[in-house]
């Protein structure tokens, strides 16, 4: 772990910083002075951020900063006021959220938005839908195609299931899981969608300490062995400062810090936001 | 002066269509169920005033009022033993109840008082008025001022009483209302009864405009005003003012200047029009879910 | 035997089967002379309501989108039908096969009615997604019953609104006196194929990634959108197949009678289809086919007590939906149930 939190951070042109082995690589993310208003309120502003191909990165910042409202604006549920994301170096605007999937961010919810009434498989499978090779003919008279793509899909299923240590729950009805299962099968669904970036919106959020040292090695191997991007959004400090390399700090809809878990623990500007300017003044009296 | 005729035709048509509509709205913003058994209890109010008026030989208002007070007792009976067994059931369970409701109340109806059409009395007794060539019927006046009447009534209500009060309360959030200490059960009862009583108002009226009353009577006007309830966006008391109002005239100019076969269908363009532009109605509130 | 592994499979050829089984025994019944005449005279309509509630359970039960005008696009399909077959007619002199070139003509401008209908609603969500899906059945009802068509004796036909008086010829739809049918066409054997075609068409298009995509975006549309399903045309596809099966049903149906009229594809027709749907369980194939079943031939079974039927199918439709939803009676049901498999079971091991 202390390997990778000594991950050398660089910048690269445009004001941000990306992992020092993604260097030469295309970022997967580059968000550029993103900014939405709601009728008047202005919720996310000059938000400009990079995310290295193969990169852990975290959003935190206090509630209501306008986490979950980025992650809306990347995945496109909502459409920006101002500025642009580029996606593998495409520009994403005016898509729909299923385009957007399609070319490479699959993301969970923090309520979870399970198909409550089909079992763990079947969820996993619907992730899978756009690779599975079926036309809509052979699928009405159950061909041999039809066969031979469910049973793929079937075996793709269970292994992702088992990666993340559910292939025992695979007829279970998704709805009836506990909720730390119900937070690793949504990861599940959006890994069997092929991105190449996941973004998690507080997947600790619920669990207990011991299933959240789980999700944090989950989290390392979805890199390690997808060699995707993961973004994440979350509350608890030890998850965040444990896994990300790069960590971005939103309050009132703007990035007020940018950088390595070090630099973000000492960064007066980021302690402020959490503690308020009195608190700030005390931890620093404290030292 | 046949469109001056025609507009305050369609008002008053309109204004029968809003005090129907308001049972709907009422019942769908606090129980969230679509009652489409209303339509049949204004059929009823109809047969109950009709018997009090031929049979009883009471003047019109007390048979009125009499409508009014069994169509109450008619619809807090139908939800209790109906509607409140299913409160936690699904959504669609309850509108199955509420059609079956609707048939029960149809052949009561047929057994009570046969299919034979009835020869509906106009209850208002006072003479047409005439301006120039323009002639305004009795019926005209009374349910445009019954609708004027009841829907500032129903605002005061709603606005300034505890009872009204507790209403909105339950509409906006039932289980934080209570927690509240509002009892959830009892206001929906009142709805119930004050919405039930609008309809045999609505029945009443209704019937003294277009005399022909068998026991299907209750669903046309029903569906339309469900439609008008929807167009002002439901949930809403101005909107089913609106609605209510707007669907009349169209109706009624449908029926004169386009066809008469086709103003059903002119009516419901107009709803499907409306509903995209506008997904939740002319005045209802947008509901965004929160991702 | 690949099918019988999975469990779901094996569930649908138990469906299939059983349906085969059912329906020969009829077949059997009818052709002996057995029945009496009112219940034969149902074993059309018998099919044309299961078509009818398996393809609104699509809509309903699978795709969880509430539509109230699911009458309409049987009219179309009766119509677009009764039009086919006068008009064929002259051409195709096989029965059989101007009754099945009528039903894909049917079921075709369903179809297309569906998708026109399906642009506008499918946008709209919930109770305004049914009343709009209700406004569409009654202006269907009102267009054809302004509708008139006539062929005259070269066999081109004619078309107007409103007013017929400039159409030559004989009338095959005559406004609100509704269409004269030239032949009774519709026989059980070809309702009990449609039948069969239905359910199979609806089980594997269930069971298939489009079925579960249509699931998907049923339980969570949000959710269903974040991992790449574009969510209208999938509810669009349900739609469609819904409408088209429903106007087949709509010509089976026609052709079972000399004249029809729009105004028996109204909103009540919509609705006792729905109460099949959600008396056989949302989105259980077998469940519709039995409410179907049930729901035809109840009517029938009650005639002796013409006065009271109607009000019994209303209090057993409440009790039913009161009962169904009450917490004590499940327990009881399930209960029941749990003895009546111990007896079976004791009956087993005694028997070997």
């Amino acid at each position: 772990m202390s390997q990778r939190n000594s991950t050398k951070m660089v910048p690269i042109p445009n004001d941000v910083i990306i992992p020092e082995r993604d260097l030469g690589k295309k970022p997967v993310l580059d968000i550029r002075n993103l900014g939405i208003d709601f009728g008047g309120l202005t919720a996310v502003d000059e938000f400009t951020l990079a995310i290295g191909k193969t990169e852990i990165a975290g959003l935190i910042g206090p509630n209501g900063a306008g986490k979950t409202t980025i992650f809306n604006l990347l995945t496109n549920v909502y459409q920006p006021t101002r500025g642009s994301i580029l996606l593998q170096g495409i520009d994403t605007k005016g898509m729909t959220t299923a385009q957007v999937n399609k070319l490479g961010i699959a993301r969970t919810f923090q309520n979870i938005r399970l198909f409550g009434k089909m079992s763990v498989i079947d969820n996993v499978k619907v992730g899978l839908h756009n690779s599975i090779k079926c036309s809509a003919l052979s699928s009405i008279l159950h061909t041999y195609g039809y066969y031979k793509a469910e049973k793929a899909a079937r075996n793709r299923c269970l292994e992702l299931l088992d990666f993340m240590g559910m292939a025992d729950m695979a007829q279970y009805q998704a709805g009836s899981l506990p909720y730390g299962a119900q937070r690793r099968l949504e990861i599940v669904r959006a890994l069997a969608t092929n991105p190449a970036i996941i973004l998690l919106d507080e997947p600790a959020a619920g669990m207990n300490p011991s299933e959240t040292a789980e999700l944090m090695d989950h989290i390392r191997r979805i890199r390690d062995e997808f060699q995707i991007a993961v973004m994440l959004i979350e509350h608890d400090m030890n998850l965040v400062m444990g896994v990300c390399e790069g960590i971005a700090v939103v309050n009132y809809g703007k990035i007020i810090a940018k950088g390595t878990p070090e630099q973000i623990c000492n960064n007066p500007a980021v302690i402020e936001a959490y503690l308020g300017k009195k608190g700030a003044e005390k931890n620093a009296a404290e030292g | 002066m046949a469109f001056l005729s025609n507009l305050i035709n369609g008002l008053s048509l309109g204004s029968i269509y809003a005090i129907i509509a308001l049972g709907y709205t009422m019942v769908y913003g606090i129980a969230k169920m679509l009652n489409f058994a209303h339509g049949d209890v204004i059929m009823i109010g109809a047969y109950v005033s009709f018997v009090s008026i031929y049979s009883l030989g009471t003047p019109p208002l007390l048979a009125l009022l009499i409508a009014m007070c069994v169509c109450t007792i008619l619809g807090v009976v139908i939800e209790r033993l109906a509607y409140r067994p299913l409160r936690s059931a699904a959504s669609l369970a309850v509108l199955i109840t509420a059609i079956g409701v609707s048939y029960l109340l149809q052949n009561i109806a047929l057994l009570l008082w046969t299919a034979n059409t009835k020869v509906y009395p106009s209850i208002v007794e006072f003479e047409p008025l005439h301006f120039g060539g323009l002639t305004i019927t009795g019926e005209t006046i009374v349910s445009i001022l019954a609708c004027i009447v009841i829907m500032v009534g129903l605002t005061l209500f709603t606005g300034k009483t505890k009872t009204g009060k507790a209403m909105r309360a339950v509409s906006e959030n039932r289980q934080a209302a209570e927690l509240m200490g509002i009892s959830v059960n009892r206001t929906i009862t009142i709805t119930f009864a004050i919405g039930s009583a609008l309809a045999a108002v609505a029945g009443v009226l209704y019937c003294s405009m277009y005399p022909v009353l068998i026991p299907t009577t209750g669903s046309i006007p029903g569906i339309k005003a469900f439609t008008a309830a929807v167009l002002g966006g439901i949930g809403s008391i101005p909107g089913t003012l609106v609605g209510g109002l707007l669907l009349g005239i169209i109706e009624i100019f449908g029926k004169a200047y386009i066809n008469q076969e086709l103003s059903d269908a002119i009516v419901f363009a107009v709803l499907i029009i409306i509903l995209l532009v506008k997904p939740n109605g002319l005045m209802g509130k947008k509901v965004t879910e929160k991702v | 035997m690949r099918l019988w592994k999975s469990k779901t499979s094996r569930q649908n050829l138990i469906t299939l089967a059983s349906v085969m089984i059912v329906f020969s025994v009829f077949f059997v019944l009818n052709n002996n002379g057995v029945l009496s005449r009112s219940l034969s005279g149902q074993l059309i309509p018998i099919c044309v309501y299961i078509i009818m509630a398996l393809s609104l359970n699509l809509t309903v039960g699978i795709l969880g989108e509430l539509s109230l005008g699911h009458a309409g696009f049987m009219s179309v399909g009766a119509f677009s039908g009764v039009i086919a077959v006068s008009f064929l007619g002259n051409y195709i002199g096989n029965p059989i096969l101007l009754m099945v070139v009528a039903i894909i003509i049917g079921g075709l401008l369903a179809a297309l009615t569906g998708f026109l209908i399906g642009i506008p609603v499918l946008r709209l969500r919930g109770d305004y997604l049914a009343i709009v899906t209700l406004a569409f059945g009654e202006i269907i009802k009102n267009i054809l019953n302004c509708l008139y068509i006539t062929i005259d004796d070269a066999g081109h036909l004619h078309a107007a609104m409103f007013d017929s008086s400039s159409l030559p010829g004989k009338f095959i739809i005559n406004g609100p006196q509704g269409a004269k049918i030239p032949a009774r066409l519709s026989t059980f054997g070809l309702g009990f194929v449609l039948v069969m075609i239905v359910l199979i068409i609806i089980m594997n298009f269930v069971h298939s990634k489009e079925g579960r995509a249509i699931k998907a975006i049923r339980d969570n549309s949000i959710a269903a959108e974040s991992v790449g399903l574009n969510i209208t045309a999938y509810k669009m596809k349900a739609f469609v197949i819904s409408a088209a099966m429903a106007g087949m049903a709509g010509v089976l149906f026609a052709m079972n009678y000399s004249a029809i009229e729009a105004k028996k594809f109204n909103f009540n027709t919509s609705i006792s289809v729905l109460v099949m749907v959600v008396l056989g369980g949302m989105g259980n194939l077998r469940g519709s086919i039995i409410a179907a079943i049930i729901l035809t031939v109840l009517p029938e079974l009650l005639r002796g007590f013409d006065d009271y039927r109607m009000l019994i199918y209303a209090l057993v439709l409440i009790l039913v939906m009161v009962l169904g939803s009450n917490v004590r009676f499940q327990q009881f049901k399930i209960s029941i149930s749990k003895k009546m498999k111990g007896i079976f079971k004791r009956k087993e091991a005694a028997s070997k």
